[in-house]
């Protein structure tokens, strides 16, 4: 006998031996051998967050817009009376790393169904991506195909990608990070559920067929990546088809239009198991189905490949009895698969038929109902020591070598060539597409509104200190957002960490999570639901905790939208916001001195409350001609990007008491909280006195002009051209 | 009284809407979608085919909505003298439906390209340029992996010589170079119209030009042309 058969079945489908031991005694017997598998899967990180649930319970969930919060299958938020937007973010990695095209595509995909779960039409899509440096032909040869794979499934889909972020770093050469969020727009009293209710009402399969792909996808996505990963798992990565997925959006809105949808969810991890047990348990009942009903791509399937197939483009829906032939018409129209699987029962029980045989027969919250872990956290003794290095005697560069070198860096230089491979502009909501702060679009239900995007998140900060990183992701985002002249409502948060098993693990959890509460709570922006990907690990090692925030603001009048460049010679350039700076896991420190090390400054959360407030009055008013948040590479590479997207230049003056005196601090040391602005000469002193009034320092730094930025300091002064500077920017690689 | 425009959807099809949006919000006329399995285009003026993938774009881009009924239809409308607008995906169904000449073929640089490009209008005479200046140079913007316009030199010749060239791919200072060429397409063709001068097709999105807030009105004046000649046609004054 060959050893792999020795392995005990709990084992094989992924439990642990108490978790075997838990589920017989939910059960009150032994699981059959379908039974467990669903177990296996439903059971998995990936589905039950059994090891950051405990940590998730202290976001703020909750506010006067929240329509519904996390535990739905998006959260949904009111922007405008009566209009509602649903949003969500989730990963892709592990699919990602094996088949990056596909991965990366149904990541789009599932991400799309999610959002249209809540009975919201997609509007815009924003993909927040990490891959080792593009130096490494693996790492751009998987950055490369993420890209495309973006391309493929949202332009055919006719979503379109407005923003997101590409940071590079060695931590994810051999596993690259996907995050793909939507926002969708519903209207406030048509909000749908996944909560299956009304016994007798009928279960309906929508979509494409049912095939072998994607066969324990969950489960891969929470294992460590195996050395030979790529050849071993291909099977459990999705094929994704970008024109089912369109044809599903318009059918399933269009069934919705008809009323008598009562609750509908994406089959997607965990595929049909995963939400007939879902709907079943949130709605309190049980649902009886017949597996033979199920549409199938290939023959001689088996009940748990049925049950468990990931296969794309598929919606189970629980619709009114007696109005099923509304709902179905609506799918064949738009020729998909439409089959009544069986029906909802009042007794809360899943029984699943397989011809007449009864292959599983369980209740649905013991699917649901997975133990959660807490590992002892602990801080390693070498990130305290790193964190904790003094960055004092560092030599100091020639300032403008470095600045170019920062505007050349991967993570910096602009993105153009990415996002031009994707359409930004179909649905002509459009106002500010990639590239910029924040995306905007137009509310056409709600004119003159609209909405701001952000997505943002720093893992060297969390790395480092994982609290600051878990701030600095929401003040980042909500900043980005109050950069064009937003006020942030809502924001959804993936995560995206190493072995949970592991204390440090536990320990980065713990202080990303804690930092994103403590900042979330600080500015009163609700977390409305989220993901996490965990076991991002390869042989070499874990990713950088990196927590990816989208946040979602509200701008009163799309025409008055800020740029991000100077617009204008002769405005007066400001640096407003806080003075907290640090070259601590900044970009310079990386790029320039081939460090990741030192303590990253910490967020001031009421000051950043504030600089908020201040930010979105002064657009409101029109006292601001432009604004942009300061990040990667500080308040050089800030002035020099404002410069290039308005062709301008500036001259400014850093004054030598700034930051310590350092010239390299000034000009690249990162803190949160910080903007540049530019506004007219006439209206400084309104502004000046707002954030004065609000308790927001400003700093004058000097005057927008021609042709080149040249920056004094204490110690000299840089002057380089703005072609010099855009030139450097272009260098994508 | 106006013209009555139909907005074509094919399985796929992702600028209907839009094309409906411009029509009925900026341009205040009446506007319906046609759906794929339907030959009837009674009552329209003009008919658009929008952009997207219909049918996913699978074998060509086109090819498959080129045998739809719809199209049937269209080539009927069309060859009765109706007016057909054809837009990025639109156009590759009128040169797989043979309605125009030449072929739409993948990028040169073979990835997707989404950005505002310069066109320069080559004729105003046409009842989708009316209200161009001829050589009047505008933006609009494209999105599209398989826009590279291609048909043999001696077609292309003949396209030139019997004016059919309606927009042509421009750099910002109106003239043809390799840079303003976003597509690698042939003589620089962004848009062409059929000999009677009906049926128009062009890879750039007009309807994603039509209002000021989304960065330019230059497309504005392509539907406000057609609408006005085909009101016009049918003794309808806008």
């Amino acid at each position: 006998m060959r050893a792999a058969t020795r392995i005990p079945g709990w084992q094989a489908a992924g439990l642990r031996r108490e978790e075997y031991e838990r589920v017989c005694a939910l059960l009150g017997r032994e699981p059959n051998a379908v039974e467990l598998r669903m177990f296996g899967v439903m059971w998995s990180e990936h589905c039950a967050y059994k090891h950051s649930r405990p940590y998730l319970k202290r976001l703020p969930t909750t506010g006067s817009g929240v329509l519904r919060g996390p535990g739905e299958n998006a959260g949904v938020v009111e922007v405008s009376p009566g209009l509602a937007v649903a949003l969500k973010v989730e990963s892709h990695n592990h699919p990602s790393a094996v088949d990056p095209f596909h991965g990366a595509a149904t990541g789009v995909g599932g991400i799309l169904r999610d959002v249209l779960s809540m009975g919201a039409r997609p509007l815009a899509l924003l993909d927040s991506l990490r891959f080792g440096p593009p130096d490494d032909r693996h790492a751009r040869r998987l950055r490369d195909g993420v890209v495309a794979g973006i391309s493929h499934y949202g332009n055919c889909v006719g979503v379109p990608v407005v923003g997101g972020e590409i940071l590079y770093e060695d931590c994810y050469r051999a596993n690259p990070l996907v995050n793909v969020a939507c926002v969708g727009l519903v209207s406030s009293s048509r909000v749908a559920s996944s909560r299956a209710t009304g016994p007798g009402n009928s279960v309906v399969y929508a979509g494409t067929r049912t095939g072998r792909d994607g066969i324990g996808g969950a489960r891969f996505a929470s294992e460590e990546l195996a050395e030979d990963a790529a050849e071993a798992d291909r099977g459990a990565v999705q094929m994704g088809d970008p024109l089912a997925g369109k044809l599903l959006i318009e059918a399933t809105l269009e069934a919705l239009q008809s009323g008598a949808v009562v609750a509908l969810q994406d089959m997607g991890a965990a595929g049909l198991t995963c939400a007939a047990a879902e709907m079943s348990a949130r709605g309190g009942v049980g649902m009886v189905l017949h597996l033979d009903r199920v549409p199938r791509r290939e023959r001689g399937m088996t009940p748990v490949e049925v049950l468990l197939s990931e296969s794309q483009e598929r919606m189970l829906l629980v619709v009114q009895r007696g109005r099923e032939e509304e709902v179905l018409r609506a799918y064949r129209r738009w020729g998909l698969r439409a089959e009544i699987l069986g029906e909802v029962t009042a007794e809360p029980l899943l029984q699943v038929y397989d011809g007449r045989e009864l292959v599983v027969e369980l209740s649905p919250c013991a699917l649901t109902d997975a133990p959660t872990y807490r590992v002892p956290e602990q801080e390693p003794p070498a990130r305290r020591a790193l964190r904790e290095v003094s960055l004092e005697g560092l030599p100091q560069p020639d300032l403008k070598e470095a600045l170019l070198a920062l505007l050349r860096s991967p993570s910096v230089v602009t993105k153009r060539p990415v996002y031009s491979q994707y359409d930004h502009m179909v649905q002509l909501r459009t106002v500010v597409g990639p590239g910029s702060d924040a995306a905007v679009l137009r509310l056409l239900e709600a004119p003159p509104r609209g909405l701001a995007l952000s997505a943002d998140g720093n893992g060297r900060l969390s790395y480092l200190d994982p609290w600051a990183g878990g701030a600095a992701a929401v003040c980042e985002a909500t900043l980005n957002v109050a950069c064009v002249g937003a006020r942030p409502v809502a924001i959804t948060d993936g995560l995206n960490l190493g072995n949970p098993e592991r204390p440090e693990v536990a320990w980065e959890l713990a202080g990303v999570v804690d930092g994103i509460a403590d900042a979330c709570a600080a500015l009163g922006v609700p977390v409305v639901g989220g993901n996490v990907s965990l076991y991002n690990e390869s042989e070499l090692g874990a990713v950088y905790p990196t927590p990816v925030v989208v946040c979602v603001g509200v701008l009163e009048d799309v025409s008055q939208v800020l740029p991000t460049g100077f617009c204008e010679s002769g405005d007066l350039v400001a640096l407003v916001g806080g003075d907290r700076v640090s070259l601590g896991g900044s970009e310079y420190l990386r790029v320039v001195h081939g460090r990741v090390a030192g303590a990253p400054a910490r967020p001031d959360l009421q000051l950043h409350r504030r600089l908020v407030n201040v930010l979105v009055r002064a657009a409101q008013a029109g006292l601001l001609r432009s604004a942009h948040d300061l990040s990667e590479g500080g308040l050089g590479v800030a002035l020099a990007e404002a410069c290039v997207a308005g062709r301008l230049g500036a001259r400014c003056t850093l004054s030598p008491q700034l930051f310590g005196g350092r010239a390299d601090v000034a000009l690249f040391g990162e803190g949160p909280s910080r903007v540049v602005v530019s506004v007219p000469p006439e209206r400084y002193e309104a502004f000046a006195e707002l954030c004065v009034r609000e308790g927001v320092p400003i700093r004058l730094l000097g005057t927008v002009g021609e042709g080149e930025l040249r920056v004094r300091l204490a110690d000299g002064e840089l002057a380089v051209s703005v072609e010099q500077l855009r030139a450097a920017q272009e260098a994508y690689r | 009284m106006s013209a009555r425009f139909g907005v074509v959807v094919f399985p796929g099809s992702n600028c209907d809407r839009d094309c409906l949006h411009v029509l009925h919000e900026v341009l205040g006329c009446p506007a319906e979608f046609v759906w794929h399995e339907s030959e009837d285009l009674s009552g329209f003026d003009v008919v658009v085919l929008p952009g997207g993938f219909s049918y996913g774009d699978y074998l060509r881009p086109g090819a498959v909505a080129a045998t739809s009924p719809v199209v049937r239809a269209v080539k009927h409308f069309a060859a009765a003298g109706g007016l057909v607008l054809g837009i990025c995906n639109g156009f590759q169904v009128l040169t797989e439906a043979g309605l125009l000449p030449g072929a739409l073929l993948r990028n040169r640089g073979a990835t997707f390209r989404c950005e505002w490009v310069s066109l320069r209008v080559e004729r105003s005479d046409t009842p989708f340029t009316a209200l161009y200046e001829p050589g009047e140079v505008v933006r609009m913007p494209i999105a599209h992996g398989d826009g590279r316009y291609h048909a043999p030199e001696e077609v292309a010749e003949e396209l030139e010589r019997c004016r059919q060239v309606v927009f042509r791919y421009v750099d910002n200072r109106g003239r043809t170079t390799a840079e303003g060429n976003p597509n690698g397409s042939v003589h620089h063709i962004a848009g062409v119209v059929n000999r009677a001068g009906n049926v128009l097709g062009l890879m750039p999105h007009p309807e994603r030009c039509a209002e000021e807030v989304l960065g330019g009105t230059d497309g504005r004046r392509l539907f406000e042309s057609v609408h006005r000649w085909a009101a016009h046609a049918a003794g309808r004054v806008p």
